[in-house]
């Protein structure tokens, strides 16, 4: 058995003519077993096109436009590439793509991952490449053997003549087939004589993941390179007003400290220094206007304002009239706090800025976006700013910051370091530097009739905007209703005759951003949470009005129905044992969940949660279901642990200890089924998320016959 | 000077000895293998074996480890054949990945200490080890799964 290296881990820096344009500097770590198959490859490679390169070696690189979270894109993508060109599935490789437009996204116009979009929007473009790719091979080998192209037919990797036995290898090919002006508009498959797409396939990068090494951003080393932490304001917005730093430049080590326009940055020879130093800073902050921020009074400023009316989102029929003639009417609140992302890796990026180019290597979601910001930073025009997008230790929409923070702070840094430096948060940067998911007040208002039907429904949302003040202010925001913040409410799937909904916008001075699931994660929850009283209080079963309610829904209505009956809806549970089901329509995807849970002295335990869901075309089944696993998961998080407070500005949480994760021994028992569907991919990534806070708090309801109305669940709220 | 050894080989570095064994691995000896995730023993990316024990090395001294054995992630096998390994790739555990050199590396001291765990000795062993992605259905299969492959290897 060989020992792995011990030296640290050898980079090559290649130079060549970039696939759209420019030049290309790339940095490749070698594979631990001593070889760089990415270097083989680019030495080797021949590109038939932006997003597939063929190796003399019969390699297979496909060029990821997307970013690896853990979604399983370096795997979807290229199945959908494969699917056309038939390559061998055992050559292929993924490489990130650099940043150029031709890898923008086909609906956002901009290089970026999120949405849970890539698969509906990558459906037909990395297919449409496979297979220009595969006509391109096969012209040329039927050049080469002078015979008609039709007669030839590929099988793994191969140009095949049957009639005069000739085979030739995509590798042997290549050379000639880049020659070729590629093809317009080939035909595609039809999706039933797909042979890739929709089977299980194993990751493409699972290996990499359980040996070390995978890459992510933080693992990147660029020759030369210093690493820096930076002191930020202890309140959102504030700003150094006096800085000594006589003790933090005693620390061997440390090298420089200089303050940048988001605080004080200590740059040392390593990470231990820099830490060691930022503890020695003396510095005293101009708090600014955000230092009496609490969250305590906003949720009462929330309730408040929610007794106003607020901007409509949706109006049909007539909600206050019907109100009026109801024989019963019930009234909710819901709370959900701020949440942080808490990626297992935290924020980090490498800069390289020299006087002409800026290089950047960083997990990122939003590489378009990155660029244009960094670019301003480094006062370079973007096409001399090139950013590697590595692997990310999670993204949950963090890493697509609209300011890119994390990288225009690092470019700071880098111009005071005067070298190559990689900026690392610590948990408690990460988890204290803001850009959360808002916290949110919903406030209900619904009207039975004498048979328990709901016949009106009106639903006052408060919470801050995600899109105010950014880049997609207009797209998203229209009438002063920002989308984000009313989806899952008023697009509720839901038959309802007289239905309203409302929005109230305060502008509060903490960052707010997208979170996985974005507005659904706070709607998911209150809507169907209230549906579940509703139905209480109409004296129906909940399962039984929601299939009603879903009568013009069918995709809905079977995913429910599957769900309830993969759940044995209605048979004997155990003593103490309840359960609740709820569905949410998000991502264009059907998702419904049933969870089974028990309550014993306030403390809340999660036996089994059972899922459908209809995404459309499968891609990946078992990429289906990893999503819905995890996304149970991170929504049970939200349910049963997680909460950004803020006091006198500050926020109070600061590590997995006091932002505590759900752990293996609370994670319960999670069945996934998938609804056989048709028609284009839908999204994955996020709609698992929604469901189970709502399904949850029903099946406590169920149990306890006490409402959960805040998350997350507190003992003293099931007392 | 601190002098150790990693994977089976001797290493000596001069950094301060208060210096986390994760930052000398990852910095010093350039093995990125071994997470940082909080720094405070609360999420158990950083899990190595010292002496065959599973440690935080995100809180350890590296003056603790001298002249001790510590294996991490890119020491468990040369080429992906610990039966953990095999357990991860065939289930696909992994998600974004970032967390799972932590989980085997809990999992593979389990393991060693116990043959055929039940969930609950998985629960009680992986409480430690956070996995933001929700791997851990995923992460009790395959150690169950794991535990199958050593005892067939040992049949054979």
């Amino acid at each position: 058995m060989s020992a792995p290296t011990m030296v640290g881990r050898r980079e090559f820096i290649r130079t060549g003519a970039a696939i759209g344009g420019g030049l290309l500097v790339s940095l490749y770590a070698p594979l631990p077993d001593g070889s760089s198959s990415a270097l083989a490859a680019e030495e080797k490679g021949i590109a038939l096109n932006a997003f597939v390169r063929i190796g003399t070696d019969e390699s297979v690189t496909v060029i990821s436009a997307h970013s690896e979270m853990g979604q399983g894109i370096y795997t979807s993508l290229p199945m959908l590439l494969n699917e056309e060109l038939q390559a061998d599935w055992s050559k292929i490789r993924v490489e990130a793509a650099p940043v150029d437009k031709v890898y923008n996204h086909p609906v956002f116009g901009m290089q970026m991952t999120g949405g849970s979009t890539t698969s509906p929007a990558e459906w037909e473009r990395y297919r449409k490449m496979g297979a220009t790719a595969r006509v391109m091979l096969v012209e040329t080998a039927a050049t080469k053997w002078g015979v008609e192209p039709s007669t030839c037919r590929v099988e793994n990797g191969s140009v095949i003549h049957a009639a005069t036995n000739k085979r030739a290898t995509y590798g042997s090919l290549a050379n000639a087939a880049a020659q070729l002006t590629p093809p317009a508009n080939v035909p595609l498959k039809n999706p039933k004589d797909f042979t890739l797409v929709g089977k299980p396939t194993r990751r493409l990068d699972t290996p990499s993941k359980t040996n070390g090494s995978a890459q992510f951003g933080l693992d990147v080393i660029v020759p030369g390179m210093l690493t820096a932490v930076v002191a930020r304001p202890p309140v959102f917005g504030g700003k150094v007003a006096k800085l000594d730093a006589t003790e933090a430049l005693k620390v061997p080590g440390v090298k420089t400290v200089q303050q940048i326009p988001s605080g004080v940055a200590v740059i040392a020879e390593h990470f231990w220094p820099a830490k060691l130093g930022r503890e020695k800073l003396v510095i005293e902050w101009d708090l600014g206007p955000n230092a009496g921020l609490s969250t305590e009074k906003m949720l009462h400023d929330f309730a408040e304002t929610a007794l106003k009316p607020g901007a409509i989102a949706k109006k049909t029929g007539d909600p206050e009239a019907a109100l009026k003639t109801a024989a019963k009417t019930i009234t909710a609140e819901y709370d959900v706090p701020y949440l942080a992302h808490a990626m297992m890796e935290p924020l980090n990026c490498v800069v390289d800025l020299r006087s002409d180019s800026c290089e950047i290597w960083t997990g990122t979601q939003f590489e378009t976006v990155d660029r244009a910001n960094a670019a301003q930073a480094a006062a370079l025009p973007p096409d001399r700013v090139q950013i590697h997008t590595t692997l990310l230790g999670g993204g949950f929409g963090r890493r697509a910051n609209p300011n890119s923070d994390f990288v225009v702070e690092a470019v700071h840094v880098a111009k005071a370091a005067k070298a190559p430096v990689k900026v690392v948060w610590t948990r408690e940067d990460d988890m204290r530097g803001g850009w959360y998911r808002p916290m949110w007040h919903d406030r209900f208002v619904a009207g039975l009739d004498a048979n328990g039907d709901p016949i009106a429904w009106t639903h006052t949302i408060v919470g801050q905007s995600i899109m105010q003040g950014t880049l997609f202010e207009a797209f998203a925001i229209k009438d002063g209703i920002d989308s984000t913040s009313v989806e899952g409410a008023a697009d509720v799937l839901y038959g309802m005759p007289n239905l309203q909904v409302d929005l109230h916008t305060p502008k509060i001075g903490v960052p707010v951003q997208w979170w996985r699931s974005v507005g659904h994660s706070h709607t998911g929850f209150s809507v169907e949470a209230f549906f579940d009283e509703v139905a209480h209080a109409g004296g129906k079963d909940p399962y039984e009005l929601r299939r009603k309610l879903l009568a013009n829904q069918p995709r809905m209505k079977a995913v429910l129905e599957l769900a309830a009956q993969k759940a044995n809806w209605g048979s004997k549970l155990p003593p103490g044992v309840g359960r609740g089901i709820a569905t949410h329509f998000s991502f264009d995807s059907y998702v419904a969940q049933v969870v089974e849970a028990s309550v014993e002295k306030g403390e809340v335990k999660v036996h089994r949660v059972v899922c459908a869901v209809d995404c459309g075309l499968v891609i990946n089944p078992d990429t289906v279901r990893a999503q819905m696993e995890g996304g149970i998961i991170f929504g049970l998080t939200a349910a049963l642990k997680t909460e950004i407070t803020l006091k006198d500005g500050r926020v109070e949480q600061s590590n997995f200890h006091d932002y505590q994760m759900l752990r293996i021994f609370e994670s319960p028992e999670i069945e996934v089924h998938i609804v056989p569907s048709g028609g284009n991919p839908t999204g994955v990534g996020e709609p698992g998320v929604p469901p189970v806070a709502p399904a949850l708090a029903n099946a406590i309801f169920a149990v306890t016959g006490k409402r959960v109305r805040r998350l997350p669940i507190r003992a003293s709220d099931l007392a | 000077m601190t002098s150790f050894f990693v994977n089976g080989k001797q290493v000596q570095v001069d950094v301060d000895p208060s210096t986390p064994l994760l930052w000398v691995l990852r910095e010093s000896l350039g093995m990125t293998g071994t997470k940082f995730g909080c720094g405070m023993a609360l999420c158990g990316a950083c899990t190595v074996h010292l002496e065959g024990k599973a440690i935080r090395s995100c809180v350890a001294p590296v003056s603790r480890v001298e002249g001790k054995r510590v294996t991490t992630i890119e020491g468990l096998s040369a080429n992906l054949t610990h039966p953990l390994q095999r357990a991860w790739i065939e289930l696909d555990v992994p998600q974004c990945g970032y967390c799972q050199s932590g989980q085997i590396m809990s999992a593979a001291v389990l393991l060693a200490e116990n043959p055929k765990p039940t969930d609950k000795d998985i629960d009680d062993a992986m409480g430690g080890n956070i996995c933001r992605c929700g791997t851990y259905s995923r992460i009790r299969r395959a150690i169950h799964k794991a535990a199958e492959l050593v005892s067939e290897g040992r049949a054979k």
